[in-house]
């Protein structure tokens, strides 16, 4: 029966090839055409494109400036979520769920708009401290608009990253080798800075080296405090060279991008050497450890706990709305001025604020929606995938995301400035360059709670399917589809709330027509409109807010950690 | 209904042989149980039978259709096997019924045809009136029986059962054991069954396959297993036989030979054709010990006795055997004392055919 035998897997086959298409023209492609530009711009090999970033002032002020906050920003998250993870974690606080969504909150909020909340908050305008009559006087310098006000930002926004990376690793922390050093007579503070911190190693090296990415690839927030103040980071100098020079100056801009991308990967590179130094192995696996009893402390903590919760979530918010609600710059907010002109004006008379709205939310629901659909098969082929080199497809779908949005911005823009040969179709000024810059950027973002999905599923469930007669499709369809769909979907919604108020990528790749809700915040601002801003902000922080909660219905079928917030 | 036909199938991973040229014929109809320790290569040779691994070498036949070589194999979804699993692997998102329904809603059959044959198989295993239920909330053994019936509804021409007991509580196990013997006198079914329980794969099977570190130790009946084991593997993992050093002293003679043991003679049984020769094992149970105070026997140390209620279980070493540790059973009343001299007479044997001859 030679046929018979011979019937491969003309389905498997489809799909490998189907997802490697997929992969590649996401991820490999951009990055190629960007490593291309810098070693040979217009097709021949040349170091001229690197020669003239290098020779550029700019340029080295801009890579200083960036390595300041990125390390700065790096530190302040560091330290901050730490302290809070260790709190949360090892201690009888109580009210944990609650502290822990409310720390988190502020990293589903789009950069720009937490620089937003900030500078309404302390600024000479800020509604908040007229509230008091303590606002500096008009025309003074907002003291956010300087270095120390961009690495505290980030540190903000940031440090809930590092928290969750830090408590998953203290989740982990078998409670043996803590009872063991206590039954060696030492106290819990030196239990935790002999026993945890070193065991946490690991955890805290990966957390700073994703804050750091995070942070030199930040835009939204020097774009907001450094600018006014000129003080430019590479994002930023990126955004003003091709604001100014349009295509023309695709070239340098790259070397900028990838110049970034190095910094970004020296810092990745910086974790895996500082990793590896020591054997920070933890091999059984047991129960948590007891939590530390604060005693008369408790209140203190909780207190402290609060405050912070206070300072960084509830208070920028709280001016964020004030500011939405004020009619105009420098007016106070009383009964009688408060107005809602503002969220009409955006929602329904301003419209290229439409068009954002309209724009964003499509972008946003295409992008979530596909990289759920491709997430499965990928997931798939990853997870439960025999062939080696489909573990690389992996790698390359979590470089897009790992690299600053920068990166893949001005990948996207070398990609899709002239029209794709062969069918003459034009990308670039349109909004499709923008949707395929999500695409790829946030794919990874469904796929991880995808992964970790299938791991949790039995294999045997799928291949019960399988001798029932059904063949590949029908398995992905009728089974395993609805087994991680939970997981796939929740990552979905991330990308929704991540791409909603999205800035980084679209700043750079936006057109009249394609404008998004971060592009038209971005632009309010810059115009002095910053009531229209705050009060596109308060809409998109709503909708996230809103989202976080559906979300939350979804959790008892999701793998542990596919919620951030989520305890 | 199909018989089923491995000829000489290798399976090797990276750096190992999971499963060494390994030949079995399963007759139209035959139970047979896979039996071997754990890593012995029993649940990657059921992998190979469904497809879900490719053979590296050698071929596998259901009925008369080739379904893997080392050029390929039919996909699994095509070889009409069912498989009953360790964890029974019913999809927590679906029904009880459409769990069942599911391999003829994927071959498209009618849907009323389709109602029937699940009911049918839901009477089968005794489940009627739980189609609508979830998986979740069924009990172990109900979980089990909808697996089964899942699997017979489609009318596979082979069923595959991975270690099906193992998850079960001991009252279960005896009770599904039942089942099972009914469900394959009912249905004559072609079953494989891959177990690492002998008392199991005894009761049920019509012939055992052993399985030892991938390769075929040995098939047959289990009434052939127990008392004529063909390797000193075999003889060993079968109700933990015990093997001792022997002689052949006298060739083959109605089945029986004369052997030297410890110094001592005795008959045993043995294979047709046997011939004297040194170096020979003979495999004893421990219910072909008993102690004595007859010349025939070996004299040797009481190592340890366990008393274990109405019997004690004796740990005993041969003087002319130091290496040796023999155990047996000795029923009250227990007069031996550890630490004491005894004598010991072995009743009778099966003289292990020399490695390389075969029946």
């Amino acid at each position: 029966m030679p046929t018979r035998v011979r019937e491969s897997r003309g389905q498997e086959m489809a799909l490998t090839v189907a997802v490697a298409i997929v992969i590649v023209l996401l991820s490999l492609l951009p990055m190629l055409r960007l490593i291309k530009e810098i070693v040979a711009p217009g097709g021949t090999l040349s170091t001229i494109a690197v020669e003239a970033g290098l020779r550029s002032p700019a340029t080295w002020i801009a890579t200083w400036h960036t390595l300041v906050v990125g390390i700065g920003g790096t530190l302040l998250a560091v330290l901050s979520g730490t302290l809070v993870a260790v709190l949360v974690s090892l201690t009888d606080i109580r009210g944990r769920g609650a502290l822990v969504l409310c720390y988190v909150m502020p990293l589903m909020i789009a950069p720009q708009v937490t620089a937003l909340a900030w500078l309404q908050l302390f600024g000479p305008a800020s509604p908040f401290l007229k509230l008091f009559g303590a606002a500096p006087p008009l025309g003074t310098k907002n003291p956010l608009y300087s270095t120390s006000g961009i690495i505290l930002l980030l540190g903000v926004q940031y440090g809930p990253l590092v928290f969750l990376l830090v408590r998953a690793g203290l989740r982990k922390l078998p409670r043996e080798l803590v009872e063991a050093a206590r039954a060696g007579g030492a106290n819990w503070f030196t239990v935790l800075v002999t026993i945890v911190l070193p065991l946490m190693t690991p955890s805290i090296m990966a957390a700073a080296a994703l804050a750091f990415v995070s942070c030199v690839g930040n835009f939204g927030i020097p774009a907001f405090l450094g600018i006014p103040a000129n003080y430019l980071v590479l994002p930023t100098l990126i955004y003003q060279k091709l604001a100014g020079g349009g295509p023309a100056v695709l070239g340098e801009t790259a070397f900028l991008s990838v110049l970034i991308g190095v910094i970004a990967m020296a810092g990745i590179l910086a974790q895996e050497v500082m990793s590896r130094r020591r054997d920070y192995r933890i091999s059984s696996t047991s129960l948590p450890a007891e939590p530390y009893e604060l005693g008369g402390w408790r209140p203190v903590v909780q207190a402290g706990m609060w405050l912070l919760i206070l300072l960084v979530l509830v208070l920028p918010l709280f001016g964020l709305v004030l500011t939405s609600l004020v009619p105009g710059y420098g007016i106070a907010l009383t009964g009688k001025t408060a107005t809602l002109d503002n969220y009409r004006f955006v929602l329904f008379e301003h419209d290229a604020a439409r068009r954002a709205f309209f724009n964003s939310f499509w972008l946003s629901i295409a992008a979530a929606f596909f990289a759920v659909i491709v997430a499965v098969p990928v997931g798939y082929l990853i997870a439960w995938g025999k062939q080696r080199w489909v573990r690389l497809l992996n790698l390359s779908v979590e470089l897009p995301y790992a690299l600053p949005g920068v990166v893949l911005a001005i990948a996207s823009l070398l990609l899709f400035l002239r029209p794709i040969p062969l069918t003459g179709i034009q990308l670039y000024n349109t909004v499709w360059i923008i949707l395929y810059a999500y695409l790829a950027r946030f794919l990874v973002l469904a796929l991880r709670p995808t992964i970790s999905g299938y791991h949790q599923i039995d294999r045997a469930l799928e291949e019960a399917a399988q001798v029932a007669g059904a063949g590949l499709f029908t398995r992905m369809r009728t089974i395993v589809f609805p087994l991680v769909a939970p997981a796939a979907v929740a990552g979905g919604l991330l990308i929704f709330m991540t791409a909603l108020s999205e800035l980084t990528v679209s700043a750079l790749l936006w057109s009249s027509g394609s404008e998004t809700i971060g592009v038209v915040m971005f632009s309010f601002e810059q115009g002095g409109d910053s009531n229209y801003a705050a009060a596109m902000s308060v809409i998109t922080v709503a909708v996230t807010f809103g989202l976080m909660l559906v979300t939350n219905l979804l959790a008892p079928h999701l793998p542990s950690g596919v919620l951030p917030w989520r305890d | 209904m199909a018989r089923l036909t491995l000829d000489h199938v290798t399976k090797s991973f990276a750096d190992f042989d999971a499963v060494k040229d390994v030949s079995i014929d399963v007759a139209d109809g035959e139970f047979l149980a896979v039996l071997g320790p754990s890593g012995c290569g029993k649940t990657t040779l059921l992998r190979l039978v469904a497809g879900f691994e490719k053979v590296s070498s050698g071929e596998i036949r259901i009925g008369s259709d080739v379904v893997s070589n080392s050029g390929g194999g039919v996909a699994p979804e095509k070889r009409r096997v069912g498989i009953v699993f360790q964890n029974y692997a019913l999809w927590p998102h679906m029904t009880v019924a459409e769990n069942i329904g599911y391999s003829l809603k994927v071959a498209r059959l009618d849907k009323a045809v389709a109602r029937q044959k699940v009911e049918d198989a839901l009477a089968l295993v005794n489940l009627q009136g739980l189609g609508e239920r979830r998986p979740a909330n069924l009990s172990g053994g109900q979980r089990q029986r909808v697996a089964l019936a899942r699997c017979l509804v489609a009318a596979p021409s082979l069923v595959l059962f991975d270690e099906p007991l193992a998850n079960l509580d001991v009252h279960l196990r005896a009770s599904m054991e039942d089942e099972f013997a009914a469900f394959h006198k009912r249905s004559g079914t072609t079953i494989v069954y891959i177990t690492h329980d002998q008392a199991e794969a005894m009761a049920l099977a019509d012939r055992i396959a052993v399985m030892d570190h991938g390769r075929l130790a040995q098939l047959a009946t289990p009434r052939e297993l127990y008392h004529e084991p063909a390797n000193e593997m075999v003889a060993s993992f079968i109700s933990q036989g015990i093997l001792l050093p022997a002689d052949v002293l006298s060739g083959e003679e109605a089945g029986h030979c004369r052997v030297r043991v410890l110094g001592t003679e005795l008959v045993v049984r043995c294979r047709l054709g046997e011939r004297p020769r040194t170096g020979a094992k003979i495999c004893c149970r421990s219910a072909d010990l008993e102690a004595s105070a007859d010349v025939s026997g070996f004299d040797g140390l009481v190592k340890r006795v366990v008393y274990q209620g109405g019997a004690a279980r004796i740990e005993f070493t041969p003087t002319a055997g130091p290496g040796l540790t023999l155990h047996f059973e000795q029923p009250d009343p227990v007069l031996l004392e550890s630490g004491s001299q005894a004598r010991l007479r072995v009743k009778s044997g099966w003289l292990i055919p020399a490695a390389g001859t075969s029946s």
